[in-house]
């Protein structure tokens, strides 16, 4: 039985951290508001940029000379896989869920015997990965000290992943995150980058008429593969951001009720104790005097 | 009076411009083309420079500085996919002073000869906004 000292002390200390996550929530809470609306600002961009890259792959894709972003480079040995994560944990199972989800393709590619490389983006996936793959992991970007990402962040992932492929060090590359569905779900989401994922988009009604292009369709494709994959990037860091944000404010709701939760029991339990040691005292005045 | 047709200019970060239109003027890479109702199905690269929009109704034109991207003419308007764009009216000397010396560094950086060439043509493509732009500023004052 706990004194009634270490009870009070256990009450006051559940009390701040019953504050802390308190206030963790509500930050989380005005944060999400702001990542959502910036991840749903982003989406036109990319939505566009999924049409217009649907309609290209529908011509220009089946050509023998298609771009090797588009078909790819023929081998499927070297996959790369760039999960983002946060960079903060407190936000329930979001982080090891992407990263369980990522080591999950891992080994199922390396028992196929090819070869896997990780690019972390954001520490907590690092941390996850690090002991398990620790050779294979080539760097970790962390987004720490940036407050609102800007395409110029997703665009320098990009040209890096984009420098791997052109080395030859890379064949497919997968993007893992967490895809925002709403406040209490995240779904961990592969999507792959390299050969582009254009098959997703909506092929053009056959009626559609028949585009022009300047420069030539070829260059257009040049120029516009890159930055898909840069807007990929961009979009799943967006949603990353609102659903970290979102896990950690479930989290934090549900620490700060289990914090209650306990609160109670420990009231019940000190004042039953002290209550305890009141009859007791009595209970000895008493005889004491009957004794007399 | 020219017919309306629906004009969108998005960037990476936001729908920047959703509106009916008279014309618009875009900076394509092999020269400025103007886009009225009705044009031919048409794609095309953009170079850094300021696309000039005519609003439907007759209201002031807007002139916005975008830093490349994509202009896709379709049946159903125009949809500028801009890397980066910015009000003319709200730029300022320096950020495009800024722009012209990250594209003078990479001229200087540019190992083959072919990114030298892209860098050089970006560089020069930057200054003739610049001129455009103080042009414009000074015959204003």
């Amino acid at each position: 039985m706990p004194s009634l000292k270490t009870l009070r002390n256990r009450i006051a200390s559940v009390k701040a951290t019953q504050k802390i996550t308190k206030a963790m929530q509500m930050v989380a809470a005005s944060k999400l508001r702001r990542a959502q609306a910036a991840a749903e600002a982003a989406r036109p961009y990319s939505a566009r940029m999924a049409a217009v890259l649907g309609n290209l792959a529908a011509t220009a894709g089946s050509s023998a000379g298609a771009p090797r972003l588009l078909a790819g480079t023929g081998a499927d040995q070297k996959h790369l896989l760039l999960v983002c994560t946060a960079d903060r944990g407190l936000c329930g199972a979001f982080n090891s869920s992407i990263a369980r989800l990522a080591r999950d393709h891992a080994n199922r590619l390396m028992a196929e015997g090819k070869e896997v490389k990780f690019l972390c983006v954001g520490k907590k996936g690092y941390d996850a990965l690090r002991r398990l793959f620790a050779k294979q992991i080539i760097d970790v970007i962390e987004l720490r000290a940036i407050k609102q990402i800007s395409f110029a962040d997703a665009d320098a992932i990009g040209k890096r992943v984009l420098a791997l492929f052109e080395a030859g060090e890379v064949d497919v590359c997968t993007l893992f995150y967490g895809e925002f569905k709403s406040v209490i779900s995240q779904v961990p989401t592969a999507r792959r980058l390299i050969p582009a994922d254009a098959g997703s988009a909506v092929a053009p009604a056959a009626g559609a008429a028949s585009y022009e292009y300047e420069p030539d369709e070829e260059a257009i494709l040049a120029d516009l593969l890159p930055r898909n994959l840069s807007v990929q990037i961009f979009r799943a860091l967006l949603e990353n951001v609102a659903s970290e944000q979102g896990a950690k404010m479930s989290a934090m709701d549900s620490a700060t009720r289990n914090a209650g939760d306990m609160i109670n029991r420990y009231t019940l339990l000190y004042n039953r104790s002290r209550q305890a040691q009141i009859t007791k005292e009595l209970i000895e005045i008493i005889s004491g005097a009957e004794a007399l | 009076m020219a017919e309306a047709f629906q004009f969108e200019l998005v960037a990476p970060e936001r729908l920047l411009m959703s509106e009916t239109v008279d014309q618009v003027v875009v900076p394509g890479s092999e020269g400025y083309f103007t886009v009225l109702k009705g044009h031919a199905p048409f794609m095309s690269t953009m170079r850094p420079g300021v696309v000039d929009v005519t609003p439907a109704g007759g209201g002031a034109a807007q002139r916005i500085f975008v830093r490349g991207g994509f202009a896709d003419v379709s049946n159903e308007g125009l949809t500028i996919l801009a890397e980066q764009a910015i009000p003319l009216a709200e730029i300022d000397g320096e950020t495009l002073a800024r722009e012209v010396k990250n594209a003078e560094e990479d001229v200087a950086d540019a190992k083959d000869g072919a990114t030298k060439d892209a860098a050089e043509l970006r560089l020069n493509q930057l200054k003739e906004v610049q001129a455009a732009v103080s042009g414009e500023r000074s015959s204003a004052h």
